[in-house]
């Protein structure tokens, strides 16, 4: 999800977002003795505002609520724009609130995605840094000439520190929310004074998440906890196999199920209408319905995979080139002081497997006759708003979004078709009579649903062939990638597919990295870490094989390649010496290396491993040391958080992960069953180190994942002397 | 499209699911959760999740698989950690039941305590049952290994992978426990 360069001018920040909005909050009180961080609770709103949509609002009761345009799924966006604000406008952490903003590309876009509302790319800190600072900015400087005003003083000898607002020489002292009414008379500064970032105070502090406290006492509110007097459940059959399409059905024992109350067709299969989630379940499983196949992919995942290796035998569309890689790997398979090598990898598909399936509430909109309104964690907004519009025939302006947290999501609630919300659309005009007294719609995806609806990431084979000299340096690098693409492009390069090998950080003479664009009738997405997911992988074994059999040292002969990337060797160094590198590894267990650049960020890792034999012969890993460079740090806890997170999830990809297509495209995985993650026992200890920079910050949602599954591989190939070419590690038949 | 001509167009399917047949008999039945009873009526094979759920409305038990893989729906039936996915209410009545709403004591507070103190939650989502199992282990052994957490938390899938924050914080939870009691 890259978007053009954006434009950073601070000017930019504030505009359109209806600018900086400092709310009045009536008869809103504290939630307890003991102030803590929080979500914004619904049902606790503080009732009236002066102008709810903006970045932030303060309220009567001293709260300061951070309206994030970025979608809470787990990343931690809440508590890293929040850290933004309450940095700048000198807030206390504990009088920090966070909700979502609605749908508005206007005032919510992404600065990152030309403009377009949407979560992703690891891109929340990226782009919201200036404009959240600038937001919090403004913020301090209204309620600075507020008090100045009212205390007959210069604003030069205001001081606010911690939510309060003082004046030294006059003893006068009060909180932001006794200055509110004034400060939102105040004309909105456009280019408020930042902080030196030596002044910061919480930017790069340990300051405990936002969510926490409600995510650990149950009290946390996601879609599927969202209830309407009237509400119906909605599950939909769906085909056997992607591209099929109902034949016929027979309802007559699904409508005997107590609580049905409908059952329709609606183009994405045959859709159940329940007074309640079991009785859609039931109602669902008493369907009998016919597909016809005919449009169906009816090919299975071996057969895909087996097309997708066929492609890479040969060099694709060029996505990067230099020297003259074919004469150049020609002269080296001559020489005897260089040593070529040649590799197949191949990728299967994954589903993302978040917590929370698929759901959604729709309904008529309460406040806006006429209009619709949308409750779910919509990863992408700005994509899905005209969408949903289009599916109902609505102008844009009448279909409103409730963003609501999500329960994980990996790539998988953003998507290029937005088929949930037209989903989401089919069933909620597919009730009979008139659209006025259309009932709301919780629509509910299962487990089954989830692991068996596509999107996945898709299968991606390719085929490396490479010289190092004995000296470590590299003589020729021809990386070919076959995959297929999110949208169906096959004339053009695609940088999700080639991000990660076409900008090769090591150092050589001649490099090719090409492409094929397959096509599949399995809908694919981007999975947490994108191309890199794959890239990353065949880069790092690669190179680590090149570097083994020329007798250099993993790290050692990493840094002589990457002479002139500073970042690269910062953190390889940095995670080096967290692993105590060049010791010997004990008896049984062995070290492997990997550091790649995903997102703007860079993240170094090292495994420990050992062999485990149950379910079959596998890696057992014990410790993972991690360094990363994102730039200024903004919240080192969440920082951390990511980097462990990344490297479970990109170990139980390794380790376990795969969805097959038996003969005919169907499904094989159904379920947590069979459709295998990381569970605490594989989960190894970790220990995150972070690099102090002070470049501008990037994200830290996906790149810790690409590095462990290489650094698990290149463990594995030097302790068992077993070369690893296909993912998963544990692999069925 | 890839499609095969010689594979047969239509395929019949029943639904997603493939258990026994829906059993459609309705019973007013007593459930005591959270220390509250609750005069229910509903089908005898509905799960405890969907009756908490969608009848109770106490949502911190959340829905995840359906088939006990995952643990979010996990709860405690007379102090034991159960999936509620797959427990017919029927067969909870008369027990304790108790949801993440309902959790106190000094188990649950060196719990709640060192998950907050750990900042463990990312989306959040499986960490009420990640909770319950915590607290019903605890309660069971008071000073559980590191292989006996493992294998108490194995059933608690999270895709978040705050593994290693879980088990840190069922180790301080324990130890915090020990150092009060």
């Amino acid at each position: 999800m890259s978007g053009a360069n954006p434009d950073l001018s601070r000017r930019n920040f504030l505009k359109g977002s209806g600018a900086l909005v400092i709310g009045i909050g009536l008869g809103a009180c504290a939630t307890g003795d003991q102030p803590v961080p929080a979500i914004v609770n619904a049902s606790a709103d503080p009732g009236p505002t002066f102008e709810p949509n903006a970045f932030v609002r303060i309220a009567s009761d001293d709260t300061v609520t951070l309206v994030s345009k970025h979608m809470e799924m787990g990343q931690g966006p809440y508590t890293g724009l929040a850290t933004l604000v309450a940095e700048e406008l000198d807030a206390d952490w504990a009088q920090m609130r966070a909700e979502a903003a609605p749908a508005d590309d206007a005032r919510f876009g992404n600065l990152l995605f030309r403009g377009i509302q949407g979560t992703g790319g690891s891109t929340a800190i990226r782009n919201s840094y200036m404009q959240m600072r600038t937001a919090g900015a403004a913020a301090r400087q209204m309620l600075v000439e507020a008090a100045a005003e009212s205390w007959g003083v210069p604003t030069s000898e205001i001081d606010v520190a911690k939510g309060r607002v003082t004046h030294a020489r006059s003893g006068r002292e009060t909180g932001f929310g006794a200055l509110v009414e004034a400060a939102a008379k105040r004309p909105v500064p456009e280019s408020p004074t930042l902080k030196d970032p030596a002044d910061f105070v919480l930017i790069g502090h340990e300051l405990p998440r936002i969510d926490t406290v409600d995510k650990t006492t149950g009290a946390a509110k996601f879609t599927i906890d969202q209830f309407r007097e009237d509400m119906l459940v909605v599950m939909i059959e769906r085909p056997p196999a992607f591209g099929a399409k109902v034949a016929s059905f027979d309802a007559t024992e699904a409508l005997a199920v107590p609580g049905v109350v409908d059952v329709r067709e609606v183009p994405q299969g045959v859709a159940v209408y329940a007074d309640e989630t079991w009785s859609a379940l039931q109602g669902r499983r008493a369907l009998r319905v016919e597909w016809d196949d005919a449009e169906a992919e009816t090919r299975s995942s071996a057969t895909i995979k087996a097309t997708f290796r066929d492609a890479v035998q040969r060099p694709g569309l060029v996505a990067s080139e230099q020297g003259d890689v074919e004469t150049g790997l020609a002269e080296a398979a001559g020489r005897d002081d260089v040593v070529t090598a040649e590799a197949e990898f191949t990728f299967p598909f994954l589903a993302h497997a978040m917590m929370e399936p698929l759901d959604g509430l729709i309904e008529n909109d309460p406040e806006n006759p006429g209009g619709v309104l949308v409750t779910n964690g919509s990863q992408g907004p700005g994509r899905e708003r005209p969408h949903l519009a289009q599916e109902l025939g609505l102008p844009q302006e009448q279909v409103r979004f409730d963003v609501q947290m999500a329960g994980g999501s990996f790539g998988r609630r953003s998507t290029f078709d937005a088929h949930f919300v037209h989903e989401l659309g089919a069933t909620f005009k597919a009730q009979p009579g008139a659209p006025a007294d259309r009932r709301p719609i919780k629509l509910q995806w299962t487990r089954e649903d989830d692991i068996r609806g596509g999107y996945y990431r898709p299968i991606v084979a390719h085929r490396v062939r490479g010289a190092m000299d004995r000296s470590g340096a590299l003589v020729g690098w021809d990386q070919t990638i076959a995959a297929q693409d999110f949208v169906g492009r096959t004339g053009e390069v695609v940088t999700s597919v080639v991000e990660g090998a076409s900008n090769l950080a090591y150092t050589t003479p001649n490099l090719r990295v090409s492409q094929h664009l397959l096509k599949t009738g399995v809908p694919v997405l981007w999975w947490r870490s994108v191309g890199h997911t794959h890239t990353g992988f065949a880069v790092e074994v690669f190179i680590d094989r090149l570097l083994e059999a020329t007798g250099q040292d993993p790290v050692e002969g990493r840094l002589a390649l990457l002479a002139d990337r500073p970042r690269h060797r910062g953190v390889l160094e940095r995670a080096a010496e967290l692993a105590n590198w060049g010791r010997k590894p004990a008896g049984g267990t062995a070290f492997g290396v990997a550091v790649h650049e995903s997102f703007g960020s860079f993240v170094a890792q090292i495994a420990e491993i050992e062999i485990a034999t149950v379910p079959v012969e596998r890696p057992k890993v014990r410790r993972v040391w991690c360094a990363v460079d994102c730039g200024v740090p903004v919240n080192p806890n969440v920082i951390r958080a990511q980097m462990e997170g990344g490297i479970g999830f990109g170990l139980g990809a390794a380790l376990y992960s795969e969805l097959h297509l038996d003969e005919g495209g169907r499904p094989r995985e159904s379920n947590f069953d069979r459709y295998q993650n990381l569970r605490i026992a594989d989960m190894p200890e970790v220990e995150v180190s972070i690099i102090r920079s002070s470049e501008a910050p990037t994200g830290v949602g996906e790149p810790g994942v690409p590095p462990i599954a290489p650094a698990v591989a290149n463990a594995w190939r030097r302790l068992t002397g077993k070369a690893v070419d296909t993912l998963p590690f544990v692999r069925e038949a | 499209m890839g499609s095969n001509p010689t594979t047969p167009t239509t395929t019949p399917t029943t639904g997603l699911l493939t258990a026994c047949e829906p059993e459609t008999e309705y019973m007013k039945m007593k459930l005591r959760v959270n220390g509250r009873d609750h005069e229910l009526d509903v089908p005898a094979d509905m799960p405890l999740l969907w009756v908490l759920r969608d009848r109770l409305r106490l949502t911190g038990t959340k829905f995840g698989c359906g088939i006990a893989q995952c643990g979010a729906c996990t709860v405690h039936v007379n102090g034991r950690a159960q999936r509620a996915c797959v427990t017919p209410v029927a067969a909870v009545e008369g027990q304790d039941v108790r949801t993440i709403e309902g959790v106190e004591g000094e188990t649950a507070e060196a719990v709640q305590g060192a998950w907050v103190a750990l900042d463990v939650p990312q989306c959040g989502y499986c960490q009420s049952g990640q909770v319950m199992s915590a607290i019903s282990l605890l309660e069971a052994k008071a000073d559980p290994s590191d292989e006996e957490i493992e294998n108490a938390m194995s059933g608690n899938l999270c895709r978040c992978n705050c593994y290693a924050r879980i088990r840190q914080a069922v180790r301080d939870a324990a130890e915090t426990k020990e150092a009060t009691s």
